[in-house]
């Protein structure tokens, strides 16, 4: 080690300064040559090269949208496409005066006061180079006209576009949703580059929710243009990723039957492959034609639509909240069992009304007189009252809230769609937190109905029953088979996501279940008998609802014909077939329909028959074992 | 002649040192012409930008008034209330463009980062005057720990440009304090060696992909890309004599964006063409070799080593803004220095060149 110096050495420092300024001269001189033999290269050398660029010839750089991924059902049928169409551009810096050319344009063809309005907005946000749209969907007769006239036009072009539409607009507008205009606020989330070229982006369904998939990626190219801007040549040319193409399994034609199925009811309907959690159907009536939004839709349809008491442009499959009524008694009368709380042979009796102990308050059976002595098929198969208060009492509302939970109930399903509600299961806690009181006895005997504060979206209840069908094992429901990837031959498969496995005390239990709600529909006095149509190839097993909308007071009379049509109850149906090896499960709200048995059920028998039509005795008659389990079988 | 030094007395009983303030007044008219034409002869922002210089000027006097010795007793009190303030903006910063870094003082919003500009070098100075120079390693790993707080805290604000400026003005400190070629190598070879691994195992692709973008803008004609390749074409056109003031055609048709702020050289290449570049650049050097002039006759370690970073800093400036309009640097928010407009770093950079004026005039009333 070199000794340190104690003292400052002021010399020493001195020169080190010196050597070091020296170097900083050099420093700084080496730089300015570069600067300046950069700018020499730049001015001097290439000065024509830019000056022809600037002058005569502007560089422009182009964004080619990517195409947009198309939509499948799971047949193959095509639910969302791409179809040509022209579109009238301006680019604002070719043009001398915009509102002049404006007023000329709107001579010569028609052009709305909301599209100026559309157009101004734009032209604030985009560069003066790009084109920016002012109307879409030209007839052949315009873009003729504008043709025509087009040397009067500076700025004026005309752009072929690919333009979403979709087949089946109407059945599919709540589940495939539709595609709009990009508006200020989707901007700021977007990536500026990748969406420089497109108009358009997904606002509803799987067209929002898988937007990544279905958009691509944008090219470019660089283009030499003329004063009048026409193109002179391509310079560098970058081609667009397409979007993935997306196939659902969803069957468009089953969706069509059971669009018909509903007529002018309001509801929804939501059917699911028990074995897997495959949405096969999915709709919500009434509906409305997801092809006016996509190029924007005029105030006065949009206000007809929002406006309407009907409600079309609300998804009631995940959105609606209903009180399931009668359909939860399966899962109760499955509760009790499993938890022990009563055994095959119970049985009550039932009098036309049920009183919690020390209470006057009757909480009466929608059969006056009563059912008499009654026991677990009798119960599901009548849909007796008064057998799930007393069931529900003693079971108690947190064992009821638990075992509901395990099927669904209160939970977000994990649809591949965004915005579902959650429902409600209640509980003790629930009710602390929400709305700071005490739980009420009698609100656990109502529970025990499907009433009070229990509320499940249709989509829940098909979930719940797909379920209760396959023996427990609760599914992630999917929209979406597989995504096809353009450059890739093959299809990536949407494995089926098993969410949780409800573990089974004791087979007998649900065969229990499962016998009583066949006799639903096919004994005598079944509320769904109107099912059991001779010749059926297969059994139904199902559940009627009716959920009460209005409370009638304890001495009045529901008189059906008296009430106000929005007041009436909405008429509920759940079910699976065939019983032993179920491929479908699916559950039905009609709204305001009154009873379950005679309005929804037969909606539920159509689809029902449709979908089984297509398949064999041989594969209806197959136990299917091939439960899809997480990790066990692996697609893709 | 005689007239001549008895003005120079003058000025040097004023505390200015004259060649500087011709220098920088040139630049500035310059600098208030071409912004005329960049602006669109916008008056209204014209008059904004007088203001500013006029109270950069009087920034300027006010500093060359102060005596080194009183600035360097002041200097880590400086730098201590600065980092509070950068800790501060962190905290309850206003956010203006996705970025942290204004503090709301009630009267005024004020930009600390811009304070630490000359707060990190002065820091610097005093710290490494105070020991042995060159530094020994202890003492040198030291300055290096005060450099990287600031740095670190500017840069999550984010401000990139600005952590750049003022990580530039403490390593130039560290350089003229006489550190080792040896250090400085291995320092450059060390850095090399930990971006290799970070850039293959650590980065992810987008991450890469940004930082090529970055470096390579023109792979992205719609983005970034876009600014370059048309600040070229404007520069380019302007050939050896420009298009003319006001006659620019790349700025007033709006090709080109910002043109006004960060990229005022191209619209001032574009009118003025090579030759005009020739003599702003003389100018820029002028007041360089000027500064570097005044920091080698200063007296005090802590005197040159603060005003060699401070004029070295300034040709940071210069070197980065041209180098990115015209495409061989990455476009990073650094200003051209005195021709810009807005900023308040056209006031920070006033005050460097009064501490290079209080450095140089103090000098000689000190020796008697």
């Amino acid at each position: 080690m070199k000794e340190r110096y104690r003292l400052k050495d002021h010399f020493i420092e001195l020169r080190i300064f010196h050597n070091r300024s020296i170097i900083a001269i050099f420093f700084t001189l080496i730089l300015f040559i570069l600067l300046i033999s950069r700018l020499f290269f730049l001015q001097i050398n290439n000065h024509e090269h830019f000056t022809t660029l600037s002058q005569n010839n502007r560089v422009s750089v182009q964004a080619i949208p990517p195409t947009r991924g198309l939509i499948y059902d799971r047949n193959g049928i095509i639910l969302a496409e791409n179809l040509p169409s022209y579109t009238l551009q301006i680019i604002p810096e070719q043009t001398t005066d915009i509102d002049k050319l404006l007023r000329e344009l709107s001579q010569l063809i028609n052009i709305r006061d909301i599209d100026i309005q559309k157009f101004k907005k734009e032209v604030r946000r985009k560069r003066r180079f790009e084109g920016i749209s002012l109307r879409f969907r030209l007839t052949d007769k315009e873009v003729a006209i504008i043709s025509v006239n087009l040397h009067k036009l500076p700025g004026v072009k005309i752009q072929a576009q690919l333009s979403r539409y979709y087949p089946f607009g109407e059945e599919t507008s709540h589940v495939v949703g539709y595609v709009g205009r990009i508006n200020e606020k989707e901007l700021k989330s977007l990536s500026p580059t990748n969406y420089s070229g497109t108009n358009h982006t997904g606002k509803l369904g799987i067209e929002k929710s898988y937007e990544t998939q279905l958009h691509g990626s944008v090219g470019f190219q660089k283009v030499e243009t003329n004063v009048k801007g026409r193109v002179l040549r391509v310079l560098e040319r970058q081609n667009p990723l397409p979007g993935n193409d997306i196939t659902l399994n969803l069957d468009i034609n089953l969706q069509k039957i059971a669009t018909r199925a509903f007529a002018n009811k309001r509801g929804a309907l939501v059917a699911i492959e028990p074995a897997t959690g495959h949405i096969l159907a999915m709709l919500s009536m009434p509906n409305y034609n997801a092809n006016l939004f996509v190029n924007g839709i005029d105030v006065k349809t949009y206000k007809a639509l929002n406006g309407s008491w009907e409600r079309p442009l609300y998804n009631r499959t995940v959105l609606g909240s209903y009180p399931p009524g009668s359909t939860i008694k399966p899962f109760m009368a499955l509760a009790g069992l499993e938890l022990n709380i009563i055994n095959h042979q119970h049985q009550i009796f039932c009098p036309g009304y049920y009183r919690l102990k020390g209470k006057s308050h009757k909480y009466r059976d929608w059969k006056k007189w009563g059912h008499g002595k009654t026991d677990i098929t009798k119960s599901i198969v009548q849909s007796c009252d008064v057998f799930y208060y007393d069931l529900a009492v003693q079971l108690g509302i947190g064992k009821m809230h638990d075992f509901m939970s395990l099927f669904g109930f209160g939970q977000k399903s994990g649809i591949d769609i965004l915005g579902e509600r959650r429902g409600l299961m209640p509980s003790k806690k629930w009710k602390r937190e929400t709305r700071n009181q005490a739980w009420y006895p009698g609100e656990t005997v109502i529970a025990g109905i499907g009433q009070g504060y229990v509320l499940v979206t249709p989509l829940q209840l098909a979930l719940a029953t797909a379920t209760l069908a396959n023996g427990g094992t609760y599914f992630q429901p999917q929209l979406v088979r597989s995504i096809k990837q353009k450059s890739d031959t093959e299809e990536l498969l949407v494995t089926p996501k098993v969410q949780r496995k409800i573990s089974i005390s004791q087979q007998a239990n649900w065969d229990h279940v499962y016998k009583s709600m066949t006799d639903v529909i096919h004994s005598p006095r079944g509320t769904a008998r109107r099912l059991n149509k001779p010749g059926l190839r297969y059994k139904i097993a199902g559940k009627t609802g009716t959920a009460q909308v209005f409370s009638v007071a304890q001495d009045a009379k529901y008189n059906e014909d008296e009430l106000e049509e929005h007041l009436k109850d909405h008429a509920l149906f759940m079910a699976f077939a065939p019983v032993d090896n179920p491929k479908i499960a699916i559950a039905i709200v009609v709204e305001n329909g009154g009873h379950g048995g005679s309005v929804a059920a037969p909606i539920a028998g159509q689809v029902i028959e449709y979908y089984l039509s297509q398949f064999s005795d041989e594969a209806l008659k197959i136990k299917n074992t091939e439960i899809v389990h997480q990790g066990k079988q692996k697609h893709g | 002649m005689a007239s001549q030094t008895s003005q120079q007395g003058l000025f040097f009983r004023l505390h200015i040192d004259f060649s500087l303030l011709m220098g920088l007044i040139i630049l500035v008219i310059i600098g208030q012409i071409i912004l005329y034409s960049a602006s669109g002869e916008n008056m209204a922002l014209m008059q904004r930008q007088g203001i500013r210089l006029g109270i950069a000027f009087i920034v300027m006097f006010t500093l060359a008034q102060i005596s080194p010795d009183s600035l360097c007793r002041w200097s880590p009190v400086i730098f201590i209330i600065g980092i509070v303030m950068l800790i501060a903006v962190l905290l309850v910063g206003t956010k203006v463009l996705g970025a942290q870094r204004w503090l709301n003082l009630g009267l005024f919003r004020f930009q600390p980062s811009e304070m630490m500009k000359l707060a990190v070098p002065m820091m610097l100075a005093w710290f490494l005057a105070g020991n042995n120079i060159p530094p020994t390693k202890k003492y040198l790993f030291l300055a290096i720990v005060l450099l990287l707080i600031p740095v670190l805290l500017i840069a999550k604000q984010p401000d990139l440009g600005t952590s750049l400026l003022v990580s530039s003005a403490g390593l130039f400190v560290i350089f003229m304090s006489g550190i080792s070629w040896k250090i400085i190598f291995s320092f450059i070879i060390a850095g090399i060696t930990f971006t290799i691994p970070m850039w293959f195992f650590l980065m992810r692709d987008y991450q890469r992909q940004r930082v090529l973008t970055m470096l390579d803008p023109e792979s992205d004609p719609l983005g970034s890309g876009y600014h370059i390749i048309q600040s070229k074409i404007a520069i380019g056109s302007g050939g050896g004599f420009g298009k003319g003031w006001l006659n620019g055609t790349q700025s007033h048709l709006e090709f080109l964006p910002e043109r006004h702020t960060d990229f005022i050289f191209s619209v001032f290449a574009e009118e003025f063409g090579f030759s005009g570049i020739l003599i702003l650049l003389m100018i820029y050097l002028w007041i360089i070799l000027r500064g570097i002039y005044i920091t080698t006759q200063a007296h005090g370690t802590f005197s040159r080593l603060l005003g060699s970073s401070i004029i070295l800093t300034f040709l940071t400036y210069i070197f980065v803004n041209i180098g990115m309009v015209s495409g061989i640097l990455p476009v990073v928010g650094v200003p051209l220095p005195l021709v810009s407009y807005g900023g308040t770093s056209i006031v920070t950079i006033m005050a460097g060149f009064g501490i290079l004026m209080s450095i140089h005039t103090h000098r000689k009333l000190l020796a008697h």
